[in-house]
């Protein structure tokens, strides 16, 4: 099942040259750009690891994409995306988030019933990659 | 599909198109004297012009390595050329921002281990797109120090500036002799420089003319005895030691302005003109301390 998150989510994946142009256009709003990678694909996991710095006072999307290639060289079977800051007064939030990179194979989620009291019902939601210890997973 | 060979091509078009002739003009009349260094960045602009109708015709031949180093006494212009060289660069589609990072050692290199490739990487990233403008460049390497940090952000810099070259110029700058003696030692960092301009110092009347030129932008003007007590200024102030070409003829600028103020504020009372408020007066430049360490030596 393939992972949707994030800005673009209702599209196929991007290319590297529209990566490129969607930093080019965060840089151009003066947003600082990070990247961030995880191997846990639960859609509440809102932590995502850094990889680096967000990169504040960049000009050109170069740099975004060096750091971008290197934590897909470093991490080829995980979930990276890049994310854009707005640091403005009001905001103080990301605007921008998506997917860059993903593991070629995704298991998908189990949904999960718990019988309650009565006839109460609960469902939770389960990625079948996560029963693997981090790092094992993909 | 190339065209064919003997299609005329209008390179004339080109250049104007592209507005560099704009900017090699403002270099040619903001600056004053530097003939080699003018002449340099000429040809790099040509260079550059011709490889872009080259490559309209599809003769691809990679980008050309532009990476510079400018070697020069104090004040003579290096940073300001460099600031220049950005907006050509950026004017002919090289660089694709055009903007300036200007460092120094303290930006490059870390305090302690682990730290330094980290923060070069970091002032790398900034840079891309740009100019990266390293003074005194020859500080980053200290032989004297086997362990000094130094070492690992050349290693840096130099892998980007192989390898990313489309996306990064790096000029390096500081004085000529140091400048030589860190090339010889670090000849990797030698081999990839194309470009070495040497900036020569001013003379007289070059200085005159910057003066001129910077008391324009000032918005001041010299009366006509201010203009001879200038002109001996700058023949006193070349003689003595910390002579820093342009940058001492703007310091004793201001310090004339200064003199200029104190003197018109002194004689508050009397009516005042624009022409008063614009014109710096012989006496105003006559003051200052060069003149008196010169009565002393004779």
């Amino acid at each position: 099942m393939r992972l949707t998150q994030g800005t673009f989510s209702f599209l196929p994946d991007l290319n590297d040259a529209q990566i490129r142009a969607q930093i080019e256009y965060c840089l151009g709003r003066g947003w600082a750009v990070s990247v961030e990678y995880t191997d846990d694909p639960h859609p509440r996991n809102a932590y995502w690891e850094m990889y680096g710095m967000p990169m504040f006072d960049l000009k050109d999307a170069a740099g975004v994409m060096a750091e971008v290639d290197a934590c897909r060289k470093t991490f080829p079977r995980h979930y990276v995306k890049v994310n854009a800051f707005d640091a403005t007064h009001g905001w103080e939030s990301l605007r921008l988030s998506f997917i860059v990179n993903r593991p070629p194979n995704e298991p998908g989620f189990a949904l999960e019933r718990e019988e309650g009291a009565g006839r109460l019902q609960r469902y939770s939601v389960r990625s079948y990659a996560a029963e693997r210890p981090e790092g094992e997973r993909y | 599909m190339s065209a064919p060979e003997s299609l005329p091509l209008d390179l004339e078009q080109l250049y104007r198109d592209s507005n560099v002739a704009g900017v090699l003009e403002a270099l040619e009349r903001e600056l004053v004297g530097l003939a080699p260094v003018k002449t340099r960045v000429r040809e790099i602009a040509a260079l550059l012009v011709v490889e872009k109708l080259r490559r309209s015709v599809g003769l691809e031949a990679g980008a050309p390595s532009l990476h510079m180093s400018f070697t020069g006494n104090p004040g003579t212009g290096k940073t300001t050329v460099a600031l220049r060289m950005a907006e050509i660069l950026h004017a002919l589609g090289y660089s694709r921002k055009g903007h300036l990072v200007a460092v120094t050692r303290d930006d490059l290199v870390g305090q302690y281990i682990g730290h330094t490739a980290p923060k070069t990487k970091e002032v790398l990233k900034r840079a891309m797109g740009g100019v990266l403008f390293i003074d005194e460049a020859y500080y980053l390497y200290r032989p004297e120090n086997e362990r000094d940090y130094g070492q690992e952000a050349i290693e840096i810099l130099l892998q980007v500036m192989e390898n990313q070259r489309e996306d990064l110029v790096v000029i390096l700058a500081g004085y000529k002799d140091r400048m030589d003696r860190f090339f010889s030692s670090n000849p990797g960092m030698a081999s990839r420089i194309a470009h070495h301009i040497d900036f020569p110092d001013y003379k007289e009347d070059e200085l005159l003319a910057i003066a001129g030129l910077m008391l324009e932008k000032m918005k001041y003007r010299l009366d006509a005895g201010a203009e001879a007590a200038l002109r001996e200024y700058i023949a006193l102030r070349k003689t003595q030691p910390h002579f820093a070409n342009a940058r001492s003829i703007r310091n004793a600028l201001d310090r004339a302005r200064l003199r200029q103020a104190k003197r018109l504020f002194e004689q508050r009372g009397a009516p005042l003109t624009r022409e008063a408020l614009m014109t710096i007066t012989a006496e105003d430049i006559r003051a200052s301390r060069v003149f008196e360490t010169a009565g002393e030596q004779r």
